[in-house]
């Protein structure tokens, strides 16, 4: 149903560098990789003001995650102790328009690797 | 006044070595620092920025929290439980608040 | 004429309709999205229904003639009828209305006669879409679903009588309200039962059910907040699983997800033998076939009862077989105590439903991917009783047909529009808005991966033309915005006085949709809406 005015447009360039920069900053600037990193969000965000998140890396140390549609891409950083049962996240995330979310881990060798998901943000529809 | 109330979900009693879920809510507006009040002056952040938990002094995870986390942050982990003793929680807010919740698991 | 129709349904008796060999050991019955029509009806399939990416070009994206060559069905004959859009006025003189729960009643009973362990699954959209079903908010569909003798049901309009009715109703059901995918949005836990186990015909089945995944973003969240859905994937293959290590011979999945997102998901899940799926109100006179799974379609509003033979055997399905009935409203023997109950749940609101409006020289129908002749008139009405200069009416699906020539009723108005968000707002959007609003919805019917698809059809807009791609990408798709008053392009920066209904935002004020149609049409007295051709569609 329309009347709702949550305006969703494509990620603009400049957030992009942003997301990059954010994201070196985590990697150092590595290269990076992928697989062993699951990242799972839905593909339609039920409120743009809470999307649920998960990650999920085995082995990994730590795995940071970013918004590239967001004016701060940064969203959270997860640790791992050595009493974590898994290296497995859950959290909920603020979206202001449809975007890419990526997770990036930092593996126990040092490398890094990436998984990506878009999450739509919508004005709504109107159901059958 | 912010009403700020942690809430924790652990289990009572587990296994030597098993691996349980934890789940964890705060309340809290985690004020983002980008919006504005109704004269246009922008509202100073004001957010969890650290949650920590940790097992017998040991630790199961240790989060950065940015502007981006919702309102009433949920964090959710596993943590293994290799004997019985005692959770701690902890929750670092911007204007220097701490808050804990602790949590016993028996181990039978 | 009166006298084709006598002889048209000569040919058409409740014998033939019922006809089926039975086979195996185990019979599902499946009804969905009947909106509340417990009466009689006419309900128009889709002229236009355009399937993109792996969808194009198959069911139900198939309509008109090619749907009938498609399944060897022939012109003008009660099939087509039924299920396409051809030709609808004269066949539906010729045929009659569809539909009534009496009727449906009286189908199901002869099934279950023949096979008394027959499974009657309801896919949801039950409680919702007619006058009396918002007066009782929802309680007249559930007595009739309780006599009907419903064993399981999913949901998905049932939630905008809001969280506290849904569970006060619940509560009370002699049946589960099934939903895997409905969840505890605080604790992210599961809310409702996801599945139940039936021993049937010595096989041991599992009905897991799915409800409409795009709950609080098609309808207001606010209604339900303590809910999360989701399509949820990972957890319908972890409940396959789990039914499977149990041992059961047969898996159904009872769900509200839509055609085109059923047909994704059982590509991904694994162990499904059958999708009974419901929400996008499509009529399919075969199952459809995704690997070892078969997915039926049953239609709406009480038109279709659909009924499947299965012969499963040590933990399989070795075979099936399948009958979509249509109810012929005039062919079908009425059930006496369910006519009972119906007129019961419709006689302290007779005199208002039956009183008449105006009438219509127009055919009146909404389904359809674009512009229905309803949309045109409720635009028209709002447009008119608002002073607005553009009008939005949100791309239902459901909402039944009236003939030229019939009286318009109050009841055939709330037909159309009933709802508990029905009111009528009116405000100012840039021509910017407009256009982001258009290819928002555009993309929740038209994004070639169907798990970001909604399931409605395209928002109807009055006062404005607009071209559209569907082929093109989300921020693409429209183009050639016009005001029709003027003919000029709709400027992004200027305000526009736009009126509407349906907004899910809380809060929302204006009269009551309906109210505003009845007072439109008892100023025109008779509806003669003029062809529309203010949207004209690319890509398909
Ligand atoms: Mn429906
Ligand atoms: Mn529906």
């Amino acid at each position: 149903a329309m009347g709702g005015v949550a305006a969703t447009m494509l990620p603009l360039p400049a957030l992009a560098d942003a997301s990059a920069d954010a994201i070196a900053k985590f990697t150092g600037g590595a290269s990076m990789g992928e697989g062993g990193l699951t990242l799972t969000a839905p593909e339609i965000a039920e409120n743009g003001n809470t999307v649920p998140i998960s990650v999920d890396a085995p082995g990994a140390a730590e795995i940071a995650v970013f918004a590239t549609g967001n004016p701060t891409p940064a969203v959270a950083t997860f640790k791992f102790g050595p009493l974590a049962g898994s290296q497995m996240a859950s959290t909920r995330i603020r979206l202001q328009q449809t975007q890419d979310v990526i997770a990036v881990a930092k593996m126990p060798d040092g490398t890094f690797v990436q998984a990506k998901s878009t999450v739509k943000v919508t004005i709504g529809g109107c159901g059958g | 006044m912010k009403n700020v109330r942690p809430r924790v979900k652990v289990p009572k009693s587990a296994s030597a070595g098993d691996v349980i879920t934890i789940k964890t809510l705060i309340s809290h507006p985690m004020e983002s620092g980008t919006r504005k009040d109704k004269e246009g002056n922008v509202i100073p952040r004001e957010i969890i920025n650290r949650f920590t938990c940790e097992f017998n002094g040991e630790s199961v995870i240790d989060v950065t929290l940015e502007p981006a986390i919702s309102t009433n942050p949920y964090i959710e982990f596993e943590a293994k439980v290799p004997e019985a003793g005692e959770f701690k929680f902890t929750w670092y807010d911007d204007d220097g608040s701490v808050y804990e919740d602790t949590q016993k698991i028996t181990v039978g | 004429s009166r006298w084709s129709r006598a002889m048209a349904q000569q040919s058409l008796t409740q014998d033939q309709l019922l006809q089926f060999e039975p086979m195996g050991n185990v019979t599902l019955i499946h009804i969905t999205d009947i909106h509340a029509q417990a009466m009689p009806i006419y309900f128009r399939e889709p002229e236009v229904n355009l399937g993109v990416g792996e969808a194009k070009g198959k069911p139900p994206h198939v309509t008109g003639k090619d749907f009938l060559e498609m399944f060897k069905i022939a012109p003008n004959s009660p099939e087509a009828y039924a299920l396409t859009y051809d030709n609808y006025v004269d066949l539906a003189k010729t045929y009659g209305k569809m539909g009534g729960m009496d009727r449906v009643a009286t189908v199901v009973n002869a099934i279950r006669a023949e096979r008394p362990d027959a499974l009657l699954l309801d896919g949801g959209d039950t409680w919702h879409g007619s006058m009396v079903a918002l007066k009782t908010k929802g309680q007249d569909m559930v007595d009739i679903m309780n006599k009907l003798g419903v064993e399981a049901m999913t949901s998905h309009w049932e939630w905008t009588y809001g969280q506290d009715r849904v569970n006060e109703i619940v509560d009370g059901l002699p049946f589960p309200f099934l939903g895997a995918n409905i969840f505890d949005a605080e604790w992210d836990e599961p809310a409702y039962e996801p599945y139940k186990i039936f021993e049937r015909g010595g096989a041991q089945i599992a009905v897991i059910g799915q409800a409409f995944p795009y709950m609080p973003i098609a309808n207001p969240g606010w209604m339900f907040p303590d809910y999360s859905f989701g399509i949820r994937e990972e957890r319908m293959q972890a409940l396959v699983d789990e039914v499977r290590a149990k041992g059961v011979d047969l898996v159904v999945c009872l769900s509200h997800n839509g055609f085109d997102v059923d047909r994704k998901m059982v590509s991904r899940v694994k162990g499904i033998d059958v999708i009974l799926t419901g929400h996008t109100h499509d009529a399919v006179p075969e199952p459809v076939l995704v690997g070892d799974t078969i997915l039926i379609a049953s239609g709406s509003n009480g038109k279709f009862v659909s009924r499947v033979d299965l012969d499963v055997r040590d933990g399989k399905m070795m075979g099936f077989r399948h009958k979509l009935i249509p109810i012929f409203s005039d062919v079908i023997e009425p059930d006496k105590e369910m006519a009972d109950l119906i007129a019961s749940t419709r006689e302290p609101y007779k005199d208002e439903l039956e009183e008449v409006v105006g009438e219509t020289s127009s055919l009146l129908y909404r389904r359809g991917n674009f512009n229905g002749t309803w949309d045109d008139l409720i635009c028209e009405a709002m447009l008119s009783e608002r002073d607005a200069e553009i009008a939005m009416s949100p791309g239902v699906r459901w909402g039944t047909t009236l003939l030229p020539g019939d009286k318009i009723t109050r009841e055939d108005i709330l037909n159309a529009t009933s709802m508990t968000y029905g009111e009528n707002y009116r405000t100012e959007m840039t021509g910017d808005l407009i256009k982001t609003i258009l290819e928002d919805v555009a993309d929740n019917i038209f994004n070639t991966d169907p798990y970001y698809q909604q399931g409605g059809d395209m928002v109807r807009i009055g006062g404005m033309g607009y071209h559209i791609d569907v082929s093109k990408p989300i921020g693409e798709r429209i183009s050639n915005m016009t005001l029709l008053k003027d003919g000029s392009e709709i400027d992004p920066a200027r305000n526009y006085v736009v009126t509407g209904w349906a907004s899910v935002n809380e809060g929302t004020e204006g009269p009551q949709i309906w109210d505003v149609i009845e007072s439109h049409i008892r100023k025109i007295g008779t509806v003669d809406l003029k062809p529309n051709d203010s949207v004209v569609v690319t890509g398909a």
